[in-house]
């Protein structure tokens, strides 16, 4: 039955990225610590995915093994299969075309992503020069139009400006603008609204998702915000402790989580109508890498474990079509 | 609530900075610019009240919860707290309006000594306002972490031997040591993870109800502040532009920005998505406000009038203020 729904999914759509049995490892021998420990999903064309977890989860460092951006110690394993080739193990010219070609990448802190002695032109024209044919006063006026279209004022006198005579949220849009100069077929965002304000990060989140409306890109959105997630995502993995421990679609996983930690992070979040109430909080705080419980990683939080759990790791297993959970009480789960 | 006298009256309460001028702009001799940081801000906060400040980053709710606690001196206005008028204290009452006072920082990892063990802070805190001797101080030291939650072994440790939601823990530890009254918590759960915020949250509402302090709780997320606050003042450049009850506030807020702030933040539910941006435009620098209302370049009611006057708070109804020339109750 399992089967026979996964091969139903995925016949519908060739996913456009496809991660099996990603590893990183930091270290070696004893002392190895697994931040990502084997984990799959797949991104369609034009769908927009949420990574969730806390601190330490490891959703960050999958984004940055994607791309091949984890240096020694790190070390990477798996599978990361983008349009049928394994960008773990294609040649590194190979690969410069792919990174920040047809896959763009903006990350948490603008400042520090961009080159502060370049101006905004200047990096975007490089990334012109890198991927597309275009001569020198091309790469002029489709940066401009860049600048433009992700909602820079005035661009054509912006242009030559420095990262640092931009706002947080300028700086954003700049980034986006440079990740786009290549026409990319994926995006991948590393908490790109974190460290902005609210009514900054909301006009950022749906810059993104016009962007990927009018582009028809598909989207890797990577968070802590439930509510970011909520309001921009078609699906959702949320990470525990380095691994995927529940994925499907975000208004299903939302109405009805099916892994403990998912509705315990669901159920943290303070909502309208019950106020100076107690939160329902999850106890203690995350496992450290360097020691996992023996099972699944979020049992000794968790307040639906049985002995079971204590034993060995629950596989991903789909619990619906297309929604897969990794909690062997996941019924107990949704009923509560 | 409104009926008793407060424990905190803030009057006209100003701060402006002087902006650092490199040496070539002395040179050329470009003029000193001034940050306006808190223009003209006044509210109450009654005895066991837990008043919210939200406001985005650079609206003054970071300054104005240190000008309570002289941390710096405010460079105009009053503050009076429970009858004393705390910018006219000599240093001897300062001290002890220190103790009631106390401020819970944003950054745990930053604002906790490293050098001293969690039982040497508490106990120096306790020793310097003279509450306990001798061995009461281990006592109390061990009451105190028994308090926040913690468990007796940590009076031993060391900062960074604790996770973060722990160092918070131990921020509040050290802020009851000195027993007192009010409690100004800036961004307390900012920095943690969801799952941990909850149970800082939780034992934050527990110490208010046990221990009846007042809280100011500043922050910039609106779900926390729903959740926890009495009343809730929204910040804006500086000014206070509309304060109410908070569900009066988030149900039916009168400012435009208010409104904008509400639904700038990202919905939990995801059947319910817009596609239109909450707010156009960006903060405008405290170096340049705006002529007449502040938010008039952003506002998406602006009239004339928002351009030329700076619209006074006026009370809408009781317990609700705004500062908008278009806002009704």
């Amino acid at each position: 039955m399992t089967a026979l729904a996964q091969t139903a999914v995925a016949s519908e759509v060739q996913p456009l990225l496809a991660v099996r049995d990603l590893r990183v490892v930091f270290g070696q021998g004893e002392r190895a610590l697994t931040a990502v420990d084997g984990i799959d999903f797949e991104v369609a064309p034009g769908e927009v995915l949420g990574i969730a977890g806390e601190s330490g989860s490891g959703k960050s460092v999958t984004l940055r093994a994607i791309l091949r951006l984890v240096h020694p110690p790190g070390h990477v394993s798996g599978r990361v299969l983008w349009r049928g080739r394994d960008l773990l193990t294609i040649p590194e010219a190979e690969l410069r075309r792919v990174r920040g070609g047809q896959i763009g990448v903006i990350f948490q802190e603008p400042m520090t992503a961009l080159n502060p002695v370049l101006t905004v032109g200047m990096q975007i024209r490089e990334n012109l020069r890198e991927h597309t044919t275009l001569d020198a006063a091309g790469r002029k006026a489709r940066a401009i139009e860049l600048l433009d279209h992700v909602g820079i004022p005035a661009a054509k006198s912006r242009i030559e400006d420095y990262p640092h005579q931009f706002s947080g949220g300028m700086r954003q849009r700049a980034m986006i603008a440079i990740a786009l100069a290549s026409s990319p077929k994926l995006l991948l965002a590393d908490e790109p609204t974190t460290a902005l304000d609210v009514t900054i990060q909301d006009q950022i989140l749906k810059l993104i998702l016009r962007l990927r409306r009018e582009l028809a890109m598909s989207v890797v959105l990577v968070t802590h915000d439930l509510g970011v997630i909520a309001q921009t995502c078609d699906r959702l993995a949320v990470m525990y402790a380095g691994q995927v421990v529940e994925t499907g679609p975000v208004t299903e996983i939302f109405r009805r989580p099916r892994h403990a930690y998912t509705l315990g992070l669901l159920n943290s979040v303070p909502r309208a109508g019950v106020m100076r109430q107690p939160l329902a909080s999850i106890p203690g705080q995350p496992p450290l890498l360097s020691n996992l419980p023996q099972g699944c990683a979020f049992a000794p939080r968790c307040r639906f474990v049985i002995d079971a759990c204590r034993q060995a790791r629950p596989p991903l297993v789909a619990v619906e079509t297309a929604h897969k959970s990794a909690c062997i009480r996941h019924e107990t789960v949704a009923a509560a | 609530m409104t009926e008793a006298e407060p424990l905190i009256t803030v009057e006209t309460l100003s701060m402006s900075f002087r902006r650092h001028r490199s040496f070539l702009a002395r040179l050329t001799g470009q003029p000193i610019q001034i940050v306006r940081a808190l223009n003209d801000v006044s509210f109450t906060v009654a005895r066991g009240e837990t008043l919210g400040i939200v406001g985005e980053s650079g609206c003054g709710k970071s300054t104005l919860a240190r000008c309570l606690v002289r941390l710096p001196t405010p460079v105009a206005g009053r503050i009076s707290y429970d009858g004393i008028e705390v910018l006219m204290l000599d240093a001897t009452r300062q001290r002890d309006y220190s103790r009631r006072v106390q401020m819970v920082f944003q950054d745990p990892y930053s604002s906790l000594n490293p050098r001293m063990t969690v039982g040497q802070m508490l106990g120096e805190a306790i020793r310097f306002h003279g509450l306990r001797r001798g061995p009461e101080v281990e006592k109390r030291v061990g009451e105190l972490l028994d308090l926040v939650r913690l468990p007796p072994d940590a009076k031993a440790r060391y900062p960074h031997e604790f996770s973060g939601g722990q160092r918070q823990r131990i921020g509040i530890a050290r802020a009851l040591a000195v027993e007192p009254e009010c409690l100004i918590a800036d961004e307390l759960v900012s920095a943690l993870d969801v799952s941990v915020q909850a149970q800082i949250v939780n034992l934050l509402l527990e110490l208010q109800e046990r221990l009846g302090l007042t809280v100011l709780f500043i922050a910039h997320d609106l779900r926390l502040v729903r959740h926890i606050s009495h009343r809730v003042a929204v910040m804006y450049l500086g000014a206070i532009v509309e304060l109410a009850e908070t569900e009066r506030l988030f149900t039916a807020p009168s400012h435009p920005y208010t409104a904008a702030l509400l639904k700038a933040a990202p919905e939990l539910d995801p059947a319910r998505r817009s596609v239109v941006d909450a707010v156009r435009g960006e903060l405008p620098s405290p170096l340049a406000i705006p002529s007449g209302c502040p938010f008039h370049p952003r506002c998406p009611i602006a009239i004339d009038r928002c351009w030329i006057e700076r619209p006074e708070l006026r009370e809408l109804a009781a317990g609700h203020i705004a500062a908008c020339h278009l806002a009704t109750a």
